[in-house]
C-alpha cells in the first residue's frame, strides 16, 4: 500500500514531488488510479449513447443498414488503422520515457499527435460529405436541413427517411463526442511534447506520459467499437 | 364540503378498497416502526444521558445475532409488501377480456374521450356502475396522465403509443379526473370529472346524447377516402394488401420469420410506418400515412378494423373464435346498451 | 490508548489555515482543501437561499386553492427552479464539498486530498455551472420541472432549457471530480496504521457516495447533452414523430437521478454515524455492518430506477423486478437505523446541538424511508404516483434526513473549522424549531397526496386547502428556524468563544490538531494504532452475543 521508507531523494524531494504526498511512489499510484477512475466515468458517459444506438438499431434495422451502407467504409477503415498505429506510437513513447531515451520519446509523441490530427482531418472530410449530401439531421445547420436526394441514399425495403435521420443523429452524436475527445487528446499530447522537450520527464517521474497514454488508448478503444457498429452494419445485415 | 377530515378519497371502483387495505397495512407497519424507534431513542436518550463530564461507557462491539434478526425481519416484512402490491398491480394493469372500450386522446390542456358507441366527451367521462371499462389512450403532444383518485388508478398518456387503463366503477357519483403528469402551462387546469351512473340513468344519458357516428363508422369512411380499400378491400378482405378482417388478436407471421400479435399499437404502427413489420408473403408497397392522419383519426381507423367480422369486436387479445359480445348488466334496460357496431 | 483527559492538545500557535495567508488571491487560487471547503460553503449557502425563496413562493401560492399569487406560467418556473437549485446546486455538493473536503484528509491523517488543484477546479466548475444557470433563471427561467421530461422539454417548452441544461451539465463535472478525488485519496493516502476498518464511518459513506458520483453523473451529463442537441436540431432520439421514444429519456434520466438521491443522503448518514458515536462516547454498534451497508446502498441504488416509471407505460414485468429491488435497497438503510439506535444502549449521551440533529435524523429518516416503501409497492404507487405523497416522502429524506445531517455536522465541526464555538442555547432552540416546522410542513402532505392532490399544481380543488394551510404554516416556522443558525454562525466568527483544539473531548484524528488547523493539518504524519471511536481500550470491549442479563436489566 503506502511505502513509508524514505530515500534521500524523498527527504529532499524530487522536484516534481507535490507537497501533500509522502513520496513519488504514492504520487504515481494516486495519479494512475485517478486516471482509471476517470476512464470509468468516460465509459458511463459514452454508454448512454451506445444504449440509444442499440435500441434504435433493434427497432429500425433496415434503415440503419441503409444509412450505414452510405458511410464511406474506406475512410473509416483508414481512420481505424491510423488510430491503432497511434496507440502503438503512444505506447512506445511511454516505454522510451520509462527508460529515459528522450529523442525517441519526443519523436513517438510527435508521431502520435500527427496520426491523431490525421484522424481528425479524415473525419472532417467525412463530415463535409454529409453536409453536401444533406444528411445532417434536423435543422442544426441553417439552410441545410436533413433532406438527401433520392439517389444519394439507397433505402433498403422497410426503411424510411425519418429512421435514417435517426441513424445520422446517433452517428453525429457518437462520432462528434469521440472527435471532441480526440481534440482534447491532441491538446494533452502537445503539452506532453513541450514538457518532454524541456526535459521534465525522467525514469523517476513519467506518470503524466503514462496517464495521458491511458487516456489515448481509451479514446482509441471507443473508436474500435464505433467503427463496426456504425460502418459495418450494412454488411452485417446482408450476410446475417 | 366535508365535516371531518378524511384520510382516503371516495371509494368508487373495485380496486379502491383493495388498494386502501394495502395502504393501511403499510401505514400500520410504518407507524409501528416509527413509534418503536422513536420510543427507544427517547428512552435511551433519557436513561443513558451523561451524568459526569468525563465518563466513558463500556464499548459494545456488536452482535451477529441482532444484525441477522433485524435484517431478516424487515426483509420478510418488505417481501409481504412487495408480493401484495405486485399481485394487486397485476390486476390493475391487465385489462379483462370483456371490457368496454373508451378511446381517450389527451392534449394540452384537455381530455377528448369517445365511447365505442360514438358519444364524444370533453373533460368528462360517463360510465355505468358495474361495467368493466377499458381506456385506450394516447396523446397528441406531450406526456399526460389520466388519474382518477376515487378509482385508485392512473396511467401515463404518451405520444406515439397507446397505453391502457381499466376499472369497474362501483358507486354512483361525480369524481375528480386529474392530469397527473406535468404538461405545461395549464397542467392544473387539465381536470374534469368522471360521472358514474346507475345503468338505467346511463342508458338515458347515452340516448339523450346525440352522437356523431361511432368511431368504427367514422373509421370506415376514412378507410374509403384514404384509399385503404384499394389494397385491403372495402371490408378488409385483402387483395394486394393483407386481410384485415379478424386481424386483431391474431398471431400474424411476418417476413423474416417472426410473428406478432396484432393489437391497437400494431395497427397504428402499420399505418404510420408500414415498412416496420411486413406480413409474410407480401411486399413493402404500402405508403406511409404519417402526417396525413391525426390521432383522433387513427383511433377511428383502429376501431373500424377491430370491428370487421371474423374479428373479436371489442376485445383484442381474445381468440378469434366467436367471443360473446359484452353482456349488458343484469338490471339494465333492454335497449340502448352500448354494443359494438355489428 | 490514552485516558480522555489526555485527548487534549497543547495551546494553539497563532498561525492556522485561515490566517496563514491574506488576500483574495490566496483564497481564490488556494490548493488547501480546507479553504476550498469554505469557498464551497459560501456558494452552496447562497444557492440554498435562492432555492428557499422559491420554496417560499410555492407555499405562499398554495395557501389558497385558486392560482392567485402568480400566473401559472410563473408558478411552473418557480417549482422547476426550486428543484433544480436545491438538488444540483445545494444537496448534491453540500456535505461532500464542504464537510467532506474539509475532513477527509484530516480523518485519514493526510496533508491534503490527492489532487488539490483538481479540487479547486471542481469549485470553479461548480461556479461556472451555477452562473450559467442563474443567467438562465434571470433571462426568463425554465418551466419543464427538474425532471425535464420529453417531448415537453425538447419540443413544447418555450423556456431556457438549453441554458439550464448546460449549467447542470457543467456542474456535473464538479461532482465527478470531487468523487474521483475522494476515491483516490481514500485508497492511497491513509496514514500508516489506518486500515480500512479503522476509518471513521464518515469515510465509508463518502467512499460509497463517490462511487455513485463517478458512475452515475456521466449518464445525466450525456442525457442532458442529448436533450439539448435534440432541442436545438429539432429531431432526435426522444421524438415520437421520428419513431423515437420519449420514455427512453425517463430511463436515462432516472438511471442517474435515482442514485443521485443516495449521493444526497449517504454523506448525511456518515455524519450521523459520527454524531451518534461521538456524542454517546461509544463505538458504533455493528461498525462493519454499517460500513458495508453504505456500499450496499450504493450498489443497489443503481438497480432501482424503474420505480419512477411504474405508471409510465413500462412493462408490468419490469415493474415487478424494480419493485422487488426497491424493497431490497431499503434493508441496508434499516440496518443502519437499528445499529445507530443500538449504539445508544448503555452509552453516555449528551444533548448538544449536533446530537439533537442526529436523533432528529434517525426519526425523520425512518418516516421518510418507510413512506418510500409505499411507493415501492406497485399497487399503491399507481395511486400515489405524481401526488403530494411523493413530495412529502422525498422531503422527509432530503430535509428531514440530508439537511439535518448537514446542520448537525456543521455544528459539530464548527469549532474545528472556524476556531469558534456557536452559542449552544440558540443551537438547541433552532434545532427544535426546525424539527417542529419541518414536520408541520410535510406531514399534512402525505394525507393530501393519498386523497389525490396532484403535484406541480398551481391551483387545486378546495377540499385540499386545509392541508396546504397547515403546510405553509409549517414552512414559515421551518424558514425562521433555518434563518437562526445562518445568523449565529456568522456572529460566532467574530464574537464566538474561542474553541479549544478538542472541545468535545473526542479521540478522532481531526481533534488531535489545532482548532482551526494549520495549513498542513498535522505537524507530523500520525501513526494510527487505535480503532475508530476508541474511547476505551479494546480489551474492555464486550461483545453482545445473546439476550443476556444486561438486556434483561432494562
Amino acid at each position: 500500500m503506502i511505502e513509508s521508507h524514505a530515500t534521500t531523494q524523498d527527504i529532499h524531494g524530487h522536484p516534481a514531488l507535490q507537497h501533500h504526498f509522502e513520496n513519488m511512489e504514492q504520487q504515481r499510484e494516486a495519479g494512475t488510479i485517478g486516471m482509471w477512475v476517470f476512464l470509468v466515468t468516460e465509459i458511463m458517459f459514452f454508454g448512454g449513447m451506445f444504449l440509444a444506438y442499440a435500441l434504435y438499431r433493434n427497432f429500425f434495422p433496415a434503415a440503419f443498414a441503409s444509412a450505414s451502407n452510405h458511410l464511406d467504409i474506406t475512410l473509416g477503415a483508414v481512420n481505424t488503422g491510423v488510430l491503432i498505429v497511434s496507440s502503438f506510437t503512444m505506447a512506445l513513447a511511454v516505454y522510451f520515457t520509462q527508460v529515459g531515451n528522450r529523442r525517441p520519446q519526443i519523436l513517438c509523441l510527435v508521431l502520435t499527435l500527427i496520426l491523431g490530427l490525421t484522424f481528425l482531418g479524415i473525419k472532417a472530410v467525412e463530415y463535409h460529405e454529409k453536409y453536401t449530401d444533406r444528411l445532417i439531421p434536423g435543422h442544426l445547420i441553417p439552410g441545410a436541413s436533413f433532406g438527401p436526394e433520392a439517389h444519394a441514399l439507397h433505402l433498403l425495403p422497410g426503411a424510411t427517411l425519418p429512421q435514417v435521420e435517426m441513424f445520422y443523429w446517433i452517428y453525429f452524436a457518437m462520432t462528434g463526442m469521440h472527435a471532441l475527445h480526440m481534440i482534447i487528446g491532441a491538446g494533452l499530447l502537445t503539452f506532453l511534447i513541450v514538457y518532454s522537450i524541456k526535459g521534465r520527464f525522467d525514469p523517476e517521474y513519467h506518470s503524466p506520459v503514462e496517464i495521458i497514454g491511458l487516456y489515448w488508448h481509451f479514446v482509441d478503444i471507443v473508436w474500435i467499437f464505433l467503427f463496426p457498429l456504425l460502418y459495418l452494419l450494412g454488411r452485417h445485415f446482408e450476410h446475417g | 364540503m366535508q365535516s371531518w377530515i378524511p384520510l382516503v378519497p371516495d371509494s368508487a371502483s373495485t380496486f379502491s378498497w383493495k388498494v386502501d387495505a394495502l395502504y393501511f397495512y403499510l401505514s400500520g407497519v410504518t407507524l409501528f416502526f416509527t413509534l418503536l424507534i422513536s420510543a427507544v431513542l427517547i428512552f435511551f436518550a433519557i436513561r443513558y444521558r451523561r451524568r459526569t463530564p468525563y465518563e466513558i461507557p463500556r464499548p459494545i462491539a456488536g452482535s451477529h445475532k441482532l444484525e441477522t434478526l433485524w435484517t431478516v425481519i424487515p426483509f420478510v416484512i418488505a417481501m409481504t409488501m412487495f408480493a401484495w402490491g405486485a399481485q394487486l398491480y397485476f390486476q390493475q394493469y391487465k385489462p379483462p377480456q370483456n371490457a368496454v372500450e373508451v378511446y381517450v386522446v389527451g392534449k394540452q390542456w384537455m381530455w377528448k374521450l369517445q365511447h365505442a358507441t360514438g358519444q364524444r366527451e370533453i373533460n368528462e367521462l360517463h360510465v355505468p356502475v358495474g361495467r368493466k371499462i377499458k381506456l385506450i389512450m394516447t396523446s397528441e403532444d406531450v406526456i399526460h396522465d389520466f388519474f382518477v383518485p376515487a378509482f385508485r388508478t392512473k396511467a401515463d398518456v404518451v405520444p406515439g403509443r397507446y397505453t391502457t387503463l381499466w376499472f369497474e366503477a362501483t358507486k354512483p357519483g361525480q369524481y375528480h379526473l386529474f392530469c397527473a403528469e406535468y404538461c405545461g402551462m395549464n397542467h392544473s387546469g387539465m381536470i374534469g370529472s368522471v360521472y358514474v351512473m346507475e345503468p338505467r340513468e346511463f342508458d338515458n344519458w347515452l340516448a339523450g346524447n346525440t352522437s356523431s357516428s361511432t368511431p368504427a363508422a367514422a373509421g370506415q369512411q376514412l378507410f374509403q377516402t384514404l384509399g385503404c380499400a384499394s389494397c385491403h378491400g372495402a371490408n378488409g378482405e385483402g387483395g394486394r394488401g393483407p386481410t384485415l378482417a379478424g386481424l386483431v388478436g391474431r398471431e400474424t407471421p411476418l417476413e423474416g420469420g417472426q410473428t406478432v400479435r396484432a393489437d391497437e399499437a400494431y395497427i397504428r404502427e402499420s399505418i404510420l410506418n408500414p415498412g416496420a413489420k411486413i406480413v409474410a408473403g407480401f411486399t413493402p408497397i404500402m405508403p406511409t400515412f404519417q402526417g396525413q392522419v391525426t390521432e383522433d383519426q387513427l383511433v377511428q381507423l383502429v376501431a373500424f378494423i377491430k370491428s370487421l367480422p371474423g374479428g373479436t369486436g371489442t376485445t383484442p387479445g381474445a381468440s378469434p373464435a366467436s367471443t360473446p359480445l359484452p353482456s349488458p348488466p343484469v338490471s339494465s334496460s333492454p335497449s340502448g346498451s352500448p354494443t359494438e357496431n355489428r | 490508548m490514552q485516558p480522555i483527559e489526555s485527548f487534549e492538545v497543547p495551546a494553539p500557535p497563532k498561525v492556522n489555515y485561515i490566517n496563514a495567508q491574506y488576500g483574495l488571491k490566496s483564497w481564490l487560487l488556494t490548493k488547501d482543501h480546507k479553504r476550498i471547503a469554505l469557498l464551497y460553503l459560501g456558494s452552496i449557502t447562497f444557492f440554498f437561499f435562492i432555492g428557499g425563496i422559491y420554496a417560499m413562493m410555492i407555499r405562499l401560492e398554495l395557501l389558497t386553492p385558486q392560482g392567485d399569487l402568480v400566473q401559472s406560467a410563473t408558478y411552473n418556473k418557480v417549482f422547476t427552479q426550486h428543484g433544480i437549485i436545491m438538488i444540483f446546486f445545494f444537496l448534491i455538493p453540500s456535505i461532500p464539498a464542504t464537510l467532506g473536503n474539509f475532513l477527509i484528509p484530516m480523518m485519514i491523517g493526510a496533508k491534503d486530498l490527492a489532487f488539490p488543484r483538481i479540487n479547486l477546479l471542481s469549485w470553479y466548475i461548480y461556479l461556472a455551472g451555477g452562473v450559467i444557470t442563474i443567467y438562465a433563471l434571470l433571462a426568463g427561467g425554465v418551466d419543464t420541472g427538474w425532471t425535464f421530461y420529453t417531448p415537453f422539454s425538447t419540443t413544447f417548452s418555450n423556456s431556457y432549457v438549453v441554458a439550464t441544461g448546460l449549467g447542470i451539465f457543467i456542474t456535473g463535472f464538479s461532482s465527478i471530480l470531487t468523487g474521483l478525488n475522494f476515491i483516490v485519496t481514500i485508497h492511497t493516502m491513509r496514514a500508516p496504521g489506518m486500515t480500512w476498518f479503522r476509518m471513521p464511518l464518515f469515510l465509508w459513506s463518502h467512499y460509497a457516495t463517490s462511487l455513485i458520483m463517478i458512475l452515475g453523473t456521466p449518464v445525466i451529463a450525456i442525457t442532458v447533452l442529448l436533450l439539448a442537441f435534440e432541442r436545438l436540431s429539432g429531431v432526435g432520439i426522444f421524438n415520437p414523430a421520428l419513431g423515437g421514444d420519449p420514455v427512453l429519456f425517463q430511463h436515462l434520466f432516472w438511471f442517474y437521478s435515482h442514485p443521485a438521491v443516495y449521493i444526497m443522503v449517504l454523506p448525511s448518514m456518515g455524519v450521523v454515524s459520527e454524531l451518534v458515536a461521538n456524542f454517546s462516547r461509544k463505538n458504533i454498534f455493528g461498525y462493519s455492518f454499517v460500513a458495508f451497508s453504505s456500499l450496499a446502498i450504493a450498489v443497489f441504488g443503481f438497480l432501482v430506477w424503474g420505480h419512477h416509471l411504474f405508471v409510465a407505460s413500462q412493462s408490468v414485468y419490469a415493474g415487478m423486478i424494480f419493485s422487488f429491488l426497491s424493497f431490497a435497497v431499503a434493508i441496508p438503510s434499516a440496518i443502519k437505523v437499528f445499529n445507530w439506535t443500538a449504539t445508544l444502549y448503555k452509552s453516555s449521551i449528551s444533548y448538544d446541538t449536533p446530537m439533537l440533529y442526529a436523533l432528529g435524523f434517525i426519526g425523520l429518516f425512518t418516516i421518510g424511508g418507510m413512506t418510500g416503501l409505499f411507493l415501492a409497492s406497485l399497487a399503491v404507487d399507481v395511486h400515489l404516483s405524481d401526488t403530494y405523497f411523493v413530495v412529502a416522502h422525498f422531503h422527509y429524506i432530503m430535509v428531514g434526513g440530508a439537511l439535518m445531517g448537514y446542520l448537525g455536522g456543521l455544528h459539530y465541526w464548527w469549532p474545528k473549522i472556524s476556531g469558534r464555538m456557536y452559542p449552544e442555547g440558540w443551537g438547541r432552540f433552532s434545532a427544535l424549531v426546525i424539527f417542529v416546522g419541518f414536520n408541520l410542513t410535510f406531514l399534512p402532505q402525505f394525507i393530501a397526496g393519498y386523497l389525490g392532490m396532484p403535484r406541480r399544481y398551481h391551483a387545486y380543488p378546495p377540499e385540499f386547502q386545509v392541508f396546504n394551510v397547515l403546510s405553509t404554516a409549517g414552512a414559515s416556522i421551518l424558514g425562521l428556524g433555518m434563518l437562526i443558525p445562518s445568523i449565529y454562525f456568522v456572529w460566532s466568527m467574530r464574537y464566538g468563544k474561542h474553541a479549544e483544539p478538542n472541545p468535545w473531548h473526542l479521540p478522532g484524528l481531526e481533534w488531535r490538531t489545532q482548532s482551526p488547523p494549520p495549513t498542513e493539518n498535522f505537524e507530523v504524519t500520525p501513526i494510527v494504532t487505535w480503532e475508530a471511536y476508541e474511547f476505551a481500550p479494546p480489551e474492555e470491549t464486550e461483545v453482545v452475543g445473546k439476550f443476556g442479563p444486561e438486556l434483561e436489566r432494562i
